[in-house]
């Protein structure tokens, strides 16, 4: 069977993530053989999803980590002189 | 280290912060400390309140650390309490428009057309160093419809599994996969001619003049 280019585009995700059958990924495998556009959409994403996921492209905010562990730990001295709720009080987390 | 191995640890630390070693809770959150603020961020936009929330999640989790049973992976669960204070906060501020986080409307949508080019050229990763380029993939994931991008940020910035990822948002793997599929093609079709552009070789800055 072959398939349509619009067809490949729903299995470009799966194809990355490598999650097709092996029946349908040869389909597609095929397709993409001999279809430029197919290919340089397949390459695109999977060039993008690189770059997405890099480090540098979201950074905390300056000290970020500091703050949260100053506040946290103004909630385990707190905690220690019996004001708060420790680990062992269930409080709600959920709505 | 594996899953096994890690899980194992982290059940031996809740442990032990749970019989009194209170202070092994920040090494327990260390390494989810971006994490949070990043799903927080791509639900609240606003980096002062991902702060504030991501802390916020991060206390109460201490204080219901008991009931934590690890079936979950604890960052899983951190974000499940920073999704639900992020969700509180959105429905009380009266600017933020009224659309349902897990409305399942636009997954009913046509599939996402990708941007049609007719061969790509691989962009290296130090392109990222860039304030231009980095700018633009911000501004791309910014773009996407809330639904999407909170299963992109966890799938793809944090590499959270599929289960993981439908745990923490409460909606099935199936969905998680369908969410995914269109936040990617709706960044290539964003960024493949942005980035294309972007990234394209000085054609005449570097000939010598003549
Ligand atoms: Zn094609």
């Amino acid at each position: 069977m072959e398939l349509e280019c619009k067809h490949v585009w729903n299995y470009i995700s799966e194809f990355l993530d490598d999650s097709l059958s092996e029946e349908t990924r040869a389909m597609v495998q095929r397709h993409l053989d001999h279809c430029e556009i197919c290919s340089a959409i397949l390459d695109s994403t999977r060039n993008i999803l690189v770059l997405t996921a890099d480090d540098r492209v979201f950074e905390l905010p300056v000290g970020y980590s500091e703050r949260l562990h100053a506040r946290l730990d103004a909630e385990l001295r707190t905690e220690q002189s019996g004001e708060s709720h420790g680990p062992e009080t269930k409080s709600e987390i959920k709505d | 280290m594996t899953d096994a191995a890690h899980k194992d640890r982290e059940q031996a630390l809740i442990a032990a912060i749970v019989a009194g070693e209170t202070q092994l809770y920040h090494d327990l959150i260390r390494p989810h400390e971006k994490v949070v603020y990043m799903v927080v961020l791509s639900y609240v936009k606003n980096s002062a309140d991902a702060e504030d929330i991501a802390q916020e999640a991060f206390l109460q989790g201490f204080r219901s650390l008991a009931s934590f049973r690890g079936e979950a992976k604890f960052s899983s669960w951190v974000i499940t309490i920073a999704l639900n204070l992020a969700r509180r906060k959105l429905r009380k501020a009266a600017t933020f428009r009224e659309v349902s986080i897990d409305d399942p409307g636009e997954d009913d949508n046509p599939p996402v057309a990708p941007a049609m080019l007719r061969d790509w050229r691989e962009i290296p990763s130090e392109a990222v160093e860039r304030n231009e380029v980095r700018a633009l993939l911000r501004e791309a994931i910014a773009k996407l419809p809330e639904i999407y991008r909170t299963v992109f940020v966890l799938r793809e910035m944090e590499q959270s599994s599929g289960e993981e990822t439908a745990a923490a948002l409460g909606i099935t793997h199936a969905l998680v996969k369908v969410r995914l599929h269109r936040a990617r093609m709706m960044l290539q079709k964003e960024l493949a001619p942005t980035l294309r552009a972007a990234t394209a070789p000085p054609k005449r800055r570097w000939l010598p003049w003549n």
